[in-house]
């Protein structure tokens, strides 16, 4: 849906046309969005500062100075703190995006060059998935992970395989979708003719699709990735103390009366690291991924 | 039969995932639905519970909570999508017509969405703490520096539009997102129907009014639906900002109460289903009506 509008922008922007007011309107257009950049960064600021503080510095008066005294007192706290939740999180967002990019691209691959009767349909259907508010399946899914746990003898209410199973099911529209509108802009051609030379489907998919399917699986690993490490509504209903992530462990710590400010937010900052180190270097791919269909909170 | 040959591999590799979202999306919704029209309000009992048709939803509108927890939807709705869709379209009209180093103000506006709500919710609880006067800390002593004083309220603590407060985190970090589609849409208008316009003594407004802005309608449209359906659902950023206050309740946190702190799973599909649906009024028919879009292009 929206990455027919994304493909269709240009990277650059449209040379200015001559006869624009000039440059009193560019100066204003540029001031303005300088603060908005500054009005956007203040939250950010304020967790760098009060990271930073010692706790005799946790005065009102001082709540918007720089830190008289710097140390990392805080952050040492937070990261004893949040540590075993990070952990969690790597084990369940790595195997969780790479399952989730492998299911999308199968069935991006079908819905767009290995069509059957009915596929346009069944796109819709899976799309709504997308839609829906996990609060909607969340009871019977509590009900039936126990149901199946018991029955199979394996744990999966309240560990993290039960929270990577729910998030690569949910996931699946997303990266039906990012993989399908990819692979539209292969050449029907190219699989034709490897379909005359006799290869099949599974064949074709894995010595002229996949090959070239680099940036695809680049979006739908980062999307996933950074959906399932700050996913916060499946984690608190599927997982158990042990196998909190994150996100849990970080509501915790901060909404306890007893942590310092300081605490709360290099814990906050700590949680925020991974998915920033990726927006920073790989924002290209997460862009893509926001524009293919971020239709999903 | 060979036509059937040449499209039943595709749906076998498909299979595993048509099953799995029929299941998790379709089944465990239409078991939410059931579990709802039953009087299952204990968790403890084995008992599958009796079929009382509609009468929880009905029942849930005498709660004085419900019709609290409704209203904030209600106010934090209308003030977060005003407000992200207002702010992304004006921080887009900005920059469409490019300006210096619009790379590095995208980079800024955007990077909220890498982060989760519960790790700038930390920093948003402090930013708008209710205390006022000398224990001021956040935006309040920020007002009292700078001589505001008489702005200084109790933020999403205060009982009429603490809602509106509550927004205010919610808009910061998805307007980037919103100005990154209304960027796309403002690059999709070409520059040929802009001069054409300008040719036939449109005013540069006139250019707006009459050829930008009715080309912008689809993606104006993507824009409301991803928030629309952000907002109904909210529930993370509510949870890291003030827990579960009553003040600040709203119909998934009330679910979540529902379930974990009153055992009520019947009581917790009931709020599950209003939320479905609530989504699912607008979501529908927009699916439909992309799907028509798609076939016809």
């Amino acid at each position: 849906m929206t990455a027919h509008v994304a493909e269709k922008a240009p990277r650059t922007a449209p040379a200015a046309p001559a006869r624009d007011k000039g440059r009193a309107g560019k100066w204003v257009r540029l001031v303005l969005l300088l603060l908005f950049v500054l009005v956007f960064l203040i939250p950010v600021y304020v967790l760098l500062v009060t990271s930073f503080k010692p706790l005799t510095e946790a005065d009102p008066t001082q709540a918007w100075n720089l830190p008289k005294v710097w140390t990392t007192e805080a952050w040492s706290v937070a990261w004893e703190k949040l540590e075993p939740g990070i952990v969690n999180s790597f084990l369940l967002a790595v195997p969780g995006s790479l399952i989730s990019a492998a299911l999308g691209a199968l069935n991006g691959y079908v819905l767009s060059k290995w069509r059957f009767p009915g596929a346009d349909v069944l796109f819709t259907l899976f799309l709504f998935g997308m839609f829906i508010p996990y609060q909607g399946v969340m009871i019977p899914l509590v009900q039936l992970m126990v149901n199946v746990g018991d029955t199979l003898g394996v744990q999966l209410y309240g560990g993290i395989p039960g929270l990577v199973l729910a998030h690569v099911v949910y996931g699946i529209p997303i990266c039906t979708l990012i993989f399908r509108n990819y692979y539209v802009t292969i050449p029907d051609e190219l699989i034709e003719a490897s379909r005359v030379d006799g290869a099949g489907m599974l064949r074709t998919l894995w010595s002229i699709v996949l090959p070239v399917s680099g940036p695809a699986f680049a979006v739908v690993i980062i999307w996933q990735f950074t959906s399932m490490w700050n996913d916060f509504l499946f984690a608190v209903f599927l997982t158990g103390p042990s196998s909190w992530p994150t996100t849990v462990m970080l509501n915790n710590i901060a909404g306890a009366v007893t942590t310092p400010y300081s605490q709360q937010m290099a814990a906050a900052i700590l949680a925020s690291i991974p998915t920033m180190i990726i927006y920073v270097l790989l924002g290209r791919f997460f862009m893509r991924g926001l524009m293919a269909g971020a239709l999903k909170g | 039969m060979t036509r059937v040959r040449r499209w039943l591999p595709g749906l076998l590799l498909v299979s595993p995932s048509i099953i799995l979202i029929a299941v998790f999306v379709y089944g465990l919704l239409g078991w939410n639905f059931k579990l709802a029209m039953t009087d299952k309000h204990d968790e403890i009992a084995e008992i599958p519970g009796n079929f009382v048709g509609l009468e929880n939803f009905t029942g849930i509108w005498s709660e004085e909570r419900w019709g609290l927890s409704v209203r904030h939807a209600i106010v934090f709705t209308l003030v977060f999508v005003g407000g992200a869709l207002v702010l992304g379209w004006f921080l887009a009209f900005l920059m469409e017509k490019g300006i210096r180093a619009e790379s590095g103000f995208r980079a800024v506006y955007l990077f909220p969405m890498a982060v989760s709500f519960i790790a700038t919710g930390v920093v948003w609880r402090w930013l708008m703490n209710s205390a006022t006067g000398e224990q001021a800390v956040g935006l309040n002593r920020l007002f009292h520096y700078v001589g505001l004083d008489f702005l200084q309220w109790q933020w999403f603590r205060d009982p009429g539009w603490g809602m509106a407060a509550m927004a205010i985190p919610a808009i910061w970090q998805m307007s980037g997102y919103i100005m990154a589609l209304f960027l796309a849409g403002f690059r999709g208008v070409p520059e040929e129907l802009r001069e054409a316009a300008r040719v036939d003594g449109c005013s540069e407004w006139g250019v707006y009014r009459h050829v930008v802005l009715p080309m912008l309608r689809p993606v104006t449209l993507s824009a409301l639906i991803i928030l629309g359906h952000i907002s109904l659902k909210v529930f993370d950023l509510v949870v890291a900002v003030s827990g579960k206050q009553i003040i600040t309740d709203v119909p998934a946190t009330f679910m979540w109460t529902a379930v974990y702190d009153s055992h009520d799973p019947a009581k917790g599909a009931t709020i599950a289903s209003y939320i479905v649906l609530s989504v699912a009024v607008f979501v529908v028919p927009y699916l439909i009506w992309d799907a028509r879009k798609g076939k016809r292009s």
